[in-house]
């Protein structure tokens, strides 16, 4: 099947203006702005079944209708920050597909009447940040940016905003104050961004994987879209496999794939063919998913990851064999997040640090049984309390991690 | 020399970014030209972006803190920045970065006696599949190096030793 996304693995110079117009680039654009009103741009992509891409699986239609006419201007801004440890598809397409994830965030733009999209990269994407600069001037001198657009009253300019290494920006209300030239902490919802995001005003964050679907989604309509995937997760998504594989990388493939194939057919096997003891299936944030037969089997969606009780969210596979103890792997993580912690909620803040000198301890083999609930409880006394997901998402592993696998945590 | 008479093209295009009433929002990139003087940010320069931004310097600093790639002090010319999270320890980075210390003969957090390289352990830069992996950040520019191996990287070291060049 052809690439829908990771295109350049299918015409290497796609990343090349004429190419992609020779490719039916920016097509979709054209047609958007020049056939159809912006609300019919929303009802298709909401027909389309698409989901945010980013983590949360938020029906992407469904988020753009919700932006506040009465409030104006408005804007959208792309999530280019992918720091979420095991997720590295946004940084393929942007440096490969860049057209079509720079039309995607035009046909967003229009659809709720954005004159002005930011592209929020994390700082480690400097290279990427220069070559977008590149691309968006050249499609400012062929006359696909700028204002008055194909003999039109739309106007839409996109600029790019670079972090410094902060994996909190990612959250999409860090990410409005970063670029408003705060420090990178969420703010408390509501209002939404919807309704008071950038600048005050109503304004729609995309994931850079999400935004690269919508020209397809327009040249092709819903149904073909709808056509790829299961009924829960329509079209396709990239997968990141990571961790004790033998070929890591990011594979474009249509919902309802399942472990098994993406990890043997196209991941090579586990290393040394050693079994899948564990896999994260959405990167540090992750809670374990013990590995047996069925759970190789299961087909990988939303729903169905849920039903394990994880979450497919960003869908950074890292896969652990049956050589890594899972207390190891926690401390990896509590590191992550202590140091990741933006420090504005004191459950987040304080927890973080607690785990963190915890896992240490047991790590530096004064290890005892009071310890490892001692962890436990604080890790569950954060769950439900923080300000955004971050810390949440700090205490998945360290739960389900003492949970599902004790004889890794109360060694003799 | 402020940054405004020194680079007062990349001032314009940076300022020009933003709406003109929020036109703190350009403290990030601004940050970044001062960074590439020296390859830190010095109080005189978070002054400058401070008037220039009708912020505080306070306002500066904290954004100098809060943000990892911003540096306030001077290290080595080269800041080595090995990914030792999750994904990449589970692809060799911890027996890469101990090997590379024993080379180098630093710990990490440390700099080379010469001044040229400062190594550092960092969280995910999106580039699991190529451990073990790093980024250098010198000057305002940045590179990753990816599926490197510790001969690899130590070629890079002499390489960059003779030709001192920026990493673009």
């Amino acid at each position: 099947m052809a690439y829908i996304l990771l295109r350049h693995r299918d015409v290497p110079d796609i990343g090349n203006l004429n190419v992609y117009k020779n490719n039916g680039g920016f097509d979709a654009f054209k047609k958007v702005v020049t056939k159809m009103k912006p609300n019919e741009v929303t009802d298709l992509v909401k027909a389309s079944g698409l989901r945010g891409r980013g983590g949360a699986g938020f029906p992407t239609g469904m988020k753009w209708s919700f932006i506040d006419n009465k409030i104006w201007p408005h804007y959208v801004v792309a999530n280019a920050d992918e720091s979420e440890p095991g997720t590295f598809k946004d940084r393929e397409i942007m440096e490969s597909d860049p057209f079509q994830f720079l039309e995607g965030v035009a046909i967003a733009s229009y659809a709720v009447g954005a004159n002005a999209a930011y592209v929020y990269l994390r700082g480690e994407f400097w290279q990427i940040a220069k070559s977008l600069d590149e691309k968006i001037a050249e499609m400012k001198d062929a006359g696909l940016l700028g204002e008055k657009l194909f003999g039109t009253d739309y106007s839409l300019h996109i600029y790019t905003h670079l972090g410094a290494g902060a994996y909190i920006c990612g959250e999409e209300s860090a990410m409005l104050e970063s670029i408003e030239g705060k420090r990178g902490q969420p703010r408390i919802r509501p209002p939404f961004p919807a309704v008071k995001g950038l600048y005050g005003k109503p304004t729609v964050i995309n994931n850079v994987e999400t935004l690269t679907n919508l020209p397809m989604i327009v040249a092709n309509g819903s149904d073909w879209y709808k056509s790829m995937g299961t009924p829960d997760s329509a079209g396709v998504k990239i997968f990141s496999l990571s961790g004790r594989v033998r070929k890591p990388g990011n594979y474009e493939l249509p919902f309802g794939t399942t472990f098994r194939q993406l990890i043997y057919e196209h991941g090579g096997g586990v290393q040394e063919g050693r079994p899948v003891k564990a896999i994260m299936p959405a990167g540090a944030s992750s809670s374990f998913i013990v590995a047996d037969e069925k759970v190789l089997d299961t087909p990988m969606d939303y729903a169905a990851v849920r039903a394990l009780g994880a979450d497919l969210g960003s869908a950074s596979v890292i896969v652990i064999d049956d050589t890594v103890s899972i207390d190891w792997i926690i401390n990896k993580t509590i590191h992550f997040f202590k140091h990741e912690s933006c420090g504005k909620c004191t459950p987040c803040r304080e927890g973080t640090y607690w785990m963190m000198h915890l896992i240490d301890r047991a790590q530096d083999g004064i290890r005892s049984e009071a310890d490892v609930d001692l962890l436990l409880n604080v890790a569950k006394q954060m769950q439900n309390k923080c300000l955004c997901p971050l810390g949440e998402f700090s205490t998945m592993a360290v739960v389900t991690g003492i949970e599902k696998f004790p004889q890794d945590f109360r060694k003799a | 020399m402020s940054l405004a008479k020194k680079y007062p093209k990349e001032v314009k295009q940076i300022l020009a970014k933003y709406p003109p009433e929020y036109k703190r929002s350009a403290v990030m990139p601004l940050l970044y030209l001062a960074q590439s003087e020296e390859g830190y940010i010095t109080r005189q320069a978070m002054q400058d972006i401070a008037d220039t931004l009708e912020i505080s310097i306070t306002d500066v600093g904290a954004i100098v803190g809060f943000y990892t790639l911003y540096h306030d002090k001077k290290e080595g010319k080269y800041r080595m920045q090995v990914c030792t999270d999750l994904p990449c320890a589970l692809r060799g980075a911890d027996q890469f970065m101990e090997s590379l210390c024993a080379n180098l003969g630093i710990k990490v957090g440390e700099t080379t006696p010469d001044g040229l390289i400062t190594l550092e352990a960092v969280t995910c830069l999106a580039a699991c599949d190529r451990a073990p992996m790093f980024q250098i950040q010198s000057g305002d520019g940045l590179k990753y190096y990816e599926d490197m191996t510790v001969d690899k990287t130590m070629e890079l070291v002499d390489t960059l030793k003779k030709s001192g060049a920026e990493v673009k």
